[in-house]
């Protein structure tokens, strides 16, 4: 047995540089497909368009998924999350990119709370781009209607304050870091991109039709439309459960939340 | 210049104390390579507290980068100044990668690191004593800690590259209430797998 405490700096650095190879010949492989599923009527939780620069509050249960499409390529679209059982534990940007060592959030990634546990699982994704490094909109780039302001309100409807709402994920907006260190707005994600979100804890969220800080465009241009719907129970060789260790990890602390 | 308080904050311990607007942090490193996370709130109302994202996002709308050095201006969750960096020998401080968790560590070490000293443990101590609890936990900055973003997305925690004695110093802009952690992390790069003191020196001219 390690005495974690008390290695050498050389036995933490192997560990380390083992954990980084792993990760790093998990981003190298191929990208897996974006399955998205028909969804059937009878299956239909709950449904609705949301126009430019507004916002609804969602609950998913457990084992619940989330359809957004983006129908006119508005530039983002915000959304964060708390654990509908303990509100205290909720979206953390940090951790959801330091944990599985990227900023690119895509099919088969998850989300992750403050408590080392999977909110939310990427199950298939157009591939636009999100970003939870800079994030959705605020008063500071737009006068109307903004991402702060609607995240806030959802809280609010939630019995939540701003003290709940931490740094956010911008759905739909491609942002990349350039040679100089410079996150940029790519250019307007495609009509039609498409999220599914598998809710692995009970939630509360917020999804805000709202562009994103570093969007030219300060103003949605068209509908987000989302579908709440029941889904096939995830199998022991899930793609989001299994696509690397540290999802694995998670997960085993997300269940262990439910065990019986 | 005079010297309000002079502190040697130990290996992996906390330190909080209220900067009043104007007056000066000086952190320093003293041994090399050693990470400090920091959460700053407005002393008279904390629900107001330190935004990575609006920060970053103020700083990428003039062409400047995702990490942190002199010239930053860090603000709040309502877009206002609270402190600004005046001087930095190291050059970047991480304000994407957030603070070490017990829990987060289970999930990127293994379950092995569930009982090691982390930040957050550090500012949940401080929380209470300042009337605050886990909610009010949120982004923060990590001096002196090299989180390197890549083109293709990879985030890393990389070696440190802060000197014995490097600093950073940042001065309010109104009145804020600072918690630090002086990081106990050993299962990454950011503190040489070895936490070491800093001292913290709050002046005012």
């Amino acid at each position: 047995m390690l005495d974690l405490d008390n290695l050498t700096p050389e036995q933490y650095r192997t560990r380390y540089e083992a954990l980084q190879e792993t990760a790093r010949a998990r981003a190298a492989s191929p990208k897996p497909v974006a399955k998205f599923a028909d969804i059937a009527d009878k299956d239909i939780i709950s449904r609705d368009a949301i126009p430019p620069g507004w916002y609804a509050c969602l609950r998913l249960k457990r084992g619940a998924s989330l359809r957004i499409t983006n129908m006119s390529g508005t530039p983002g679209a915000a959304f964060f999350m708390w654990n509908a059982d303990e509100t205290s534990e909720r979206y953390n940007a940090g951790d959801t990119a330091k944990l599985q060592w990227t900023t690119n959030l895509t099919t088969g990634r998850v989300l992750f709370s403050d408590m080392g546990r999977v909110l939310a699982s990427i199950t298939a994704d157009t591939g636009a781009g999100h970003d939870t490094i800079i994030g959705p909109n605020t008063p500071a780039q737009t006068n109307g209607r903004n991402g702060r302001d609607n995240l806030r309100g959802a809280a609010a409807k939630f019995g939540l304050s701003r003290r709940d709402v931490g740094p956010a994920i911008s759905l739909f907006s491609p942002v990349a870091v350039d040679a100089q260190g410079s996150m940029r707005w790519q250019g307007n994600p495609p009509a039609g991109a498409m999220l599914d979100l598998r809710a692995e804890m009970n939630l509360l969220a917020v999804l805000s039709n709202t562009p994103h800080a570093l969007s030219p465009a300060q103003q949605a241009s068209g509908p987000v439309e989302y579908i709440i719907h029941r889904a096939p129970k995830a199998g022991a060789d899930d793609l989001c459960r299994n696509f690397t260790d540290e999802a694995m990890r998670g997960f085993i602390n997300t269940d262990g939340f439910f065990a019986a | 210049m005079n010297i309000i308080s002079d502190t040697l904050v130990p290996a992996r311990a906390p330190y909080s104390a209220v900067l009043k607007a104007g007056q000066i942090m000086r952190i320093i490193d003293l041994k090399s390579q050693q990470a400090v996370d920091a959460l700053f709130y407005n002393a008279t109302d904390t629900t107001e507290r330190y935004s990575a994202q609006d920060t970053l996002a103020a700083q990428a709308a003039k062409g400047g980068r995702y990490d942190l050095t002199t010239g930053s201006a860090l603000l709040s969750n309502e877009g206002r100044i609270m402190l600004k960096i005046i001087a930095d020998t190291c050059g970047f401080h991480d304000t994407c990668a957030g603070a070490c968790s017990c829990e987060a560590n289970t999930v990127r070490f293994g379950h092995e690191t569930r009982f090691m000293h982390s930040c957050r443990e550090n500012f949940i101590t401080e929380l209470a004593k300042h009337g605050m609890s886990k909610r009010d936990l949120v982004s923060n900055v990590n001096f002196f800690m090299n989180v390197p973003i890549r083109p293709d997305g990879e985030l890393t925690v990389d070696d440190g590259v802060s000197a014995p004695g490097g600093y950073v110093e940042l001065r309010a802009e109104m009145d804020v209430l600072v918690l630090i952690s002086n990081c106990p992390q050993v299962n990454n790069p950011c503190n040489g797998f070895t936490p070491t003191p800093i001292q913290i020196i709050i002046s005012e001219s």
